[in-house]
């Protein structure tokens, strides 16, 4: 059980009880007598490779976003809980927060094996889902559902943004470093067809085990002695960290360019500048890219002084925030019976927020950001601490993502 | 150029030599964990962590105390043996009479706790570590680029391991060891202190596990899952090398780093896999390991 | 009855109670949940309680059950107790080419080969496109027990796993207490004397080892529909490690260990999982305590402190 005993009391406590619920007994509250609670639970990875980029700060700026919408008329809670990138673990838990807990929303979900195994669970239980830390496209094409809305950003926008902005750029034959696995292996394709498009060529990759590959090195030089001019990293976390590091070791990075398919903030500052710059890599949100982001980041810093807010980070802000702006314009008892109502009322309305500013939520759950290519900057270039981007150019929302007929989402057509 | 199984023939030197590097890795780490099988009987699940330790203590020394790459070569082995002798001490000792299982499972234990402990405080995400300024750069050896850095790695690892091997097999000190490793209650009549002995060897052994974790600080992230990755193939290389052998594990470490680097120009996928299938093969063909004397 | 004596058939009256009680107080999917993972370290006990061999890879067995099980109930839509059962055939049939190899070594070697030979079944997992790499086999349905019994109701669910599982564990049980446990037992003792009395003993252990795979997969089968998913996490090493400390924690060689190490290892990792990294810390931590203070495990320390035969 994943609930917190503070917060069980707390609401019990609120609910005019003043005994401890036994734990393992299925919540049975007086919800006539007291304010209907809206439940959001955080489910990511708060352990493994993921824990900065998604983790602890996921929920706390989902806090944030509680705190700030200050819900009148009904009280809103927020838990979470660990995946540890499981499947299994994930939907076992998901199952427990809506059969037992009451959680009316689930937020974040990294890593697209996990996003993709609690998708089913939400749909049969008809709850709502907000995916802001995955990045598999599928998530909205065919595996899509109604009770889903996919936030932040997908593969076929980060191959899009950064593998079109390099093939432009000249960089037309490529070589691929892909971990072996689902995210990995759809990224290095959703960039090949990118690439073939604009008539560059793909000249061979490297599919390497993942997890537990540390040493690069041996890729690294096929990929070298390919003779292609750009080397796009199909991996994420520390993957990606090791294969940098390493591909300026071995001096790939004096005869390739790289390309980092998909890389946040909080990975730039675990290599260094000194190492990650020049860096072209694509994210929807960075803290420092007009006020409304760093008024955002001024709020929420103090609660995370260690970890910067990334997009993923921000995608739990802005999504929770509609998501509870939804639930008071339709009423929070109409919210918590149908999962797909809501989803569909999120779907209609204006999404406005600090981190994205102005958006819409497609069709078939895809809020449409806008993308932006940054590339990192050099350390004679960084005036401060996390000063790390220089934006090379921005997408518009109707752009970034795969057109909506692409997708072949069944529920979209029917 | 000239080819090799379609390959061309630089690139698979390349390779070959890249293999000898990773190879070094494993041979420190596999020297450690058979001597303290062949001296202790424990089979140390947590050599992993200990690695990990030596690369996490240099990135304090240099953090917190402003100390370098090479005092930390030497001061992180010495910190993190210490903290090795202080575990061995205080709990591993109570279960040398009992069956390796349970050596096995207490280290393994260990190395969660451990593992956990850093990710609590540390996350996961690593720390950069800088290559020291005099052994930057790069040397292009016509048919592949060289950090010098990787070259010192291999000349290290060569010297850690010889060095062992001389003060086990050509010392008074290590003629001690094996003699107790043969017959202890015969070495403590003699009035060597074995309990001591034995404290020491765990002690070496897993300093050489930290000198390891401080060679690979500068190549890899700083982070708690570095040991992860590195543990199963060791214990495959000790296995293979023949338990407790000193010469088996160092030249099968060099050997697998070889096969896997080959492995990952033929098909990458299977290079994590490969070193397990030579174990099987080995265990079922001599079942002593390589180099291993009577099981 | 099943090999019973008076203080275990009491026992085993009393796990049926708390069986049929369970759904009622707890959460009916956590205590599948338990159930799957006490039949998979009963199975494993099989092997190291009876025979005496470590099997550092019972994962194999255990998520080739899931994929199979799944893949059977996904494909060919066939009868959910059908593809449970499957599951134990998929445990079997991969059982008998590797325990034929690994029963050649004891001790610390049949522990390391099984390892190896895990992994090798980890990377086929990995790689064959039936199980779907990293993202598993999801949407699993529950299906239908008998035709007509729909499963997706949880409680309908919960009373084929407890039977299924109430059957693994009785089967184990009259295995064990059978002529061919007694010289199972008789190996474990003294291999040499078993073989100078005119057994085959490398032919009693691999049988033990296949009915201990099959069992596994049995279990693992379960779980896949369960929870309608099968993974990697279900075949990978740290999966058998879990297995051994369940065993170790509840008691090797113990009737009931088994099950009570399953349910404080399930109930912890469930409990726990809000601190996040402190689930790994306490799971290593309880290892040590046991290792050092308790190696006869919760029922074995019980037993052995009341004299009874737990």
């Amino acid at each position: 059980m994943t609930i917190s005993r503070r917060s069980l009391l707390g609401s019990a406590a609120a609910a005019g009880f003043g005994a401890t619920l036994p734990m393992a007994l299925p919540l049975r509250r007086a919800r006539a007598a007291a304010k209907p609670v809206i439940k959001i639970g955080v489910l990511n990875d708060m352990s493994g490779p993921y824990q900065n980029t998604g983790g602890q700060t996921s929920v706390i700026c989902t806090r944030q976003a509680v705190e700030e919408f200050n819900a009148q008329g009904f009280d809103v809670q927020v838990i979470s809980a660990d995946h540890q990138n499981k499947p299994d673990l994930a939907v076992s838990i998901t199952r427990q927060w809506f059969d037992r807990d009451g959680v009316d929303l689930l937020l974040d979900v990294p890593t697209s094996s996990v996003a993709l195994a609690v998708q089913p669970v939400v749909k049969e239980k008809n709850k709502v889902y907000i995916n802001s830390g995955a990045a598999s496209a599928e998530l909205t094409g065919t595996a899509c559902s109604p009770n889903f809305i996919h936030w932040t950003y997908d593969t076929y926008m980060l191959a899009r943004s950064t593998g079109g902005a390099m093939v432009e750029a000249g960089g037309d034959t490529w070589y691929f470093l892909t971990a072996d696995y689902a995210f990995g292996k759809q990224l290095q394709s959703d960039t090949t067809a990118l690439i073939k498009k604009a008539h560059g060529k793909v000249l061979g990759s490297s599919p390497y085990p993942f997890p537990g590959t540390t040493d690069f090195s041996s890729f690294l030089v096929q990929a070298q002695s390919s003779g292609a001019k750009v080397l796009g990293l199909a991996n994420a976390g520390n993957d990606t960290v090791n294969s940098i590091k390493q591909a300026q070791e071995f001096g790939v990075t004096k005869s390739m360019k790289l390309a980092a398919l998909l890389m946040f903030i909080t990975d730039v500052h675990a290599l260094g500048l000194k190492t990650a710059q020049g860096l072209n890599l694509t994210e929807s949100y960075y803290w420092d890219l007009n006020d409304r982001t760093r008024a955002f980041t001024k709020r929420v810093l103090p609660k995370t002084p260690k970890n910067m807010p990334n997009m993923d980070h921000a995608g739990c802000y802005s999504g929770a925030l509609h998501y509870l702006k939804t639930v008071q314009a339709m009423g929070a008892a109409a919210a918590k019976a149908d999962g797909r109502a809501t989803i569909a009322r999120m779907k209609a309305m204006e999404v406005d927020d600090d981190c994205f500013g102005k958006t819409t939520i497609r069709e078939d759950g895809r809020h449409l950001t806008p993308a932006y290519l940054f590339q990192v900057k050099t350390p004679a270039e960084s005036k401060g601490p996390w000063d790390y981007y220089k934006l090379v150019k921005s997408t518009p929302p109707d752009q970034a993502y795969r057109p909506l007929a692409d997708g072949h989402c069944p529920f979209v057509k029917a | 150029m000239f080819m090799i199984l379609g390959v061309p023939g630089p690139l698979l030197f390349g390779q070959v030599l890249l293999g000898l590097i990773n190879g070094a890795f494993y041979a420190m780490l596999s020297l450690g964990l058979a001597v303290i099988f062949g001296m202790l009987n424990i089979i140390n699940f947590a050599h992993g962590s200990f690695f990990m330790m030596g690369a996490f203590v240099s990135w304090m020394l240099l953090n917190y105390l402003g100390i370098g790459y090479f005092p930390s070569l030497i001061l992180a082995p010495i910190i993190v043996g210490a903290i090795g002798i202080l575990l061995e001490k205080t709990l591993i000792s109570r279960l040398y009479k009992l069956d390796h299982l349970y050596g096995l499972l207490l280290t393994f234990g260990m190395s969660l706790v451990v593992n956990g402990l850093f990710r609590n405080y540390y996350g996961s995400s690593g720390m950069p570590y800088d290559i020291p300024g005099v052994l930057n750069g790069a040397q292009n050896l016509g048919f592949m680029y060289m950090p010098i850095y990787r070259g010192w790695v291999v000349v290290a690892a060569l010297v850690v391991c010889l060095a062992t091997w001389i003060a086990i097999e050509k010392t008074s000190l290590g003629a001690r060891l094996r003699a107790a490793t043969e017959n202890a209650p015969m070495v403590q009549a003699f009035g060597v202190n074995v309990p001591r002995l034995v404290t020491l060897t765990f002690g070496g052994g897993v300093a050489l596990a930290a000198f390891a974790g401080v060679l690979a600080a500068p190549i890899y992230s700083v982070n708690p899952n570095m040991g992860d990755n590195f543990i199963n193939t060791v214990f495959a290389v000790v296995v293979i090398g023949g338990m407790g052998s000193i010469i088996g594990s160092v030249i099968t470490g060099f050997g697998l780093g070889v096969i896997e680097g080959l492995t990952k120009v033929f098909y990458p996928q299977a290079s994590a896999t490969v070193v397990f299938l030579v174990m099987v093969i080995v265990l079922l063909a001599r079942p002593r390991g390589l180099f291993g004397r009577m099981v | 009855m099943f090999g019973l004596d008076r203080d275990q058939a009491i026992g085993t009256l009393l796990l049926i109670a708390l069986l049929i009680i369970a759904p009622f107080i707890l959460y009916p999917v956590f205590v599948m949940q338990l159930l799957c993972a006490a039949l998979f370290a009963c199975a494993f006990n099989l092997m190291i309680g009876y025979v005496g061999l470590l099997s550092f890879g019972h994962a194999a067995f255990f998520g080739m059950g899931c994929y199979v099980a799944a893949w059977t109930m996904k494909h060919w839509h066939i009868d959910a107790l059908a593809a449970i059962l499957m599951g134990g055939v998929a445990g079997a049939a991969l059982g008998l080419p590797l325990g034929w190899l690994a029963i050649r070594r004891s001790g610390i070697y049949f522990a390391m080969i099984t390892l190896a030979l895990a992994q090798m079944v980890y990377f086929f997992c990995v790689e064959a496109p039936f199980t779907g790499g990293e993202d598993g086999i999801q949407q699993v349905p529950r299906g239908h027990l008998f035709g007509f019994i729909n499963l997706n109701n949880d409680m309908a669910m919960y009373w084929l796993v407890a039977a299924v599982f109430l059957a693994g564990f009785l089967l184990i049980h009259r295995i064990v207490h059978s002529p061919f446990g007694q010289v199972l037992k008789s190996i474990r003792e003294n291999e040499p004397r078993a073989t100078s009395l005119g057994y085959r003993t490398d032919d009693y252990k691999l049988i033990a080892f296949v009915l201990s795979t099959c069992l596994a997969g049995v279990a693992g089968g379960a779980k896949a529909l369960v929870f309608g998913i099968a993974t990697l996490t279900d075949v990978h090493y740290s999966t058998s490690g879990e297995v051994v400390l369940t065993t170790l924690l509840g008691g090797l060689g113990t009737v009931f260990g088994p099950v009570v190490g399953a349910a404080v290892v399930v109930s912890m990792e469930n409990y726990l999982a809000r601190f996040g990294d402190w689930v790994t810390v306490t799971q290593g931590a309880v290892f040590m305590v046991c290792v050092l203070a308790f190696r006869r495990g919760i029922v074995g320390e019980i037993a052995a402190r009341l004299k009874l035969s737990l």
